[in-house]
């Protein structure tokens, strides 16, 4: 019990200093690869919380193929050095402001008026075990996963359409053509 | 066990750290990025809360939530990658006109 606080720990201040780490740092590709540990770190959390099959999705679809097509783009377009403009000088500071503001509101909220602290009990044995998640899926969310598919396929063909050059090399949007 | 609530403050700070991400950077990818960080702190939230009601449905959300990611990625990086083509840059601030 006391090692899991210990990591709970560990991992709460690695997840910050990695988040902290993806905003602040001047180069995309590092803050892609800040974001790789920041989603390994969350995803043993989700261990820890008793979701091995959300855990593995997390490394594998997060940490390994989104992130994957991040540093792909960042890569073939050559911004990983933008040189960052500065038209509003003033919204950095008020957004500073603001920022730590709702962190310290949210936290009075969820944190200290939400009523004693909620101790987590030990899950009954199987819980979130690969068969137990298969027959929710399937059973319970059968139409959302099914749905899922209809999304997943609208977003392939989004993503081809709106990347497709013409002869010119131009992109070639639908209403373009029209003209 | 840690109490629920300590799961529910660090959700908060990661996605507070994901809106200051999308406030202060100007590079489209990096934005982009944030976003991401943004619904990973709101997926912890459903986990810690599936734990804490010992029931599957959060879990199914957040198998939801990343589906639906992943087409967003795709969809928006080719939305970046067509910006880029046609202005040359995917600095946020350059993107001042609707007709492209």
């Amino acid at each position: 019990m006391l090692f899991a606080d210990l990591l709970f720990f560990g991992m709460a201040v690695f997840i910050i200093l990695t988040a902290a780490g993806m905003i602040l740092s001047r180069n995309s590709v590092y803050s892609a690869l800040f974001l790789v540990l920041n989603f390994g770190a969350v995803a043993l959390l989700y261990i820890i919380l008793g979701a091995p099959f959300i855990a593995m999705a997390q490394v594998t679809v997060y940490a390994g193929a989104i992130m994957v097509l991040f540093l792909f783009v960042i890569m073939v377009l050559g911004t990983e050095r933008l040189r960052e403009t500065e038209k509003l000088p003033a919204q950095r500071v008020i957004t500073l402001i603001l920022g730590v503001l709702f962190i310290i509101a949210t936290t009075i909220v969820v944190v200290i008026r939400s009523g004693p602290l909620a101790q987590l009990q030990a899950p009954p044995p199987g819980f979130a075990s690969p068969a137990d998640i298969g027959m929710t899926l399937y059973q319970k969310y059968a139409l959302p996963f099914e749905v899922t598919s209809v999304i997943l396929l609208v977003a392939l063909v989004g993503a081809i359409v709106l990347t497709r050059q013409n002869q010119a090399g131009r992109i070639d949007f639908p209403t373009r053509r029209k003209r | 066990m840690v109490p629920l609530q300590y799961y529910l403050a660090l959700s908060v700070i990661m996605f507070s750290i994901g809106i200051l991400g999308v406030l202060l950077r100007r590079n489209a990818i990096v934005i982009f990025m944030s976003l991401e960080l943004m619904f990973n702190a709101a997926n912890l939230a459903f986990i810690a809360f599936a734990r804490y009601y010992e029931t599957l449905n959060g879990q199914m959300f957040v198998f939801f939530v990343m589906t639906v990611a992943a087409a967003e990625v795709a969809v928006g990086l080719a939305l970046i990658v067509a910006m880029f083509r046609t202005r040359g840059t995917i600095d946020v601030d350059e993107m001042n006109s609707l007709k492209g």
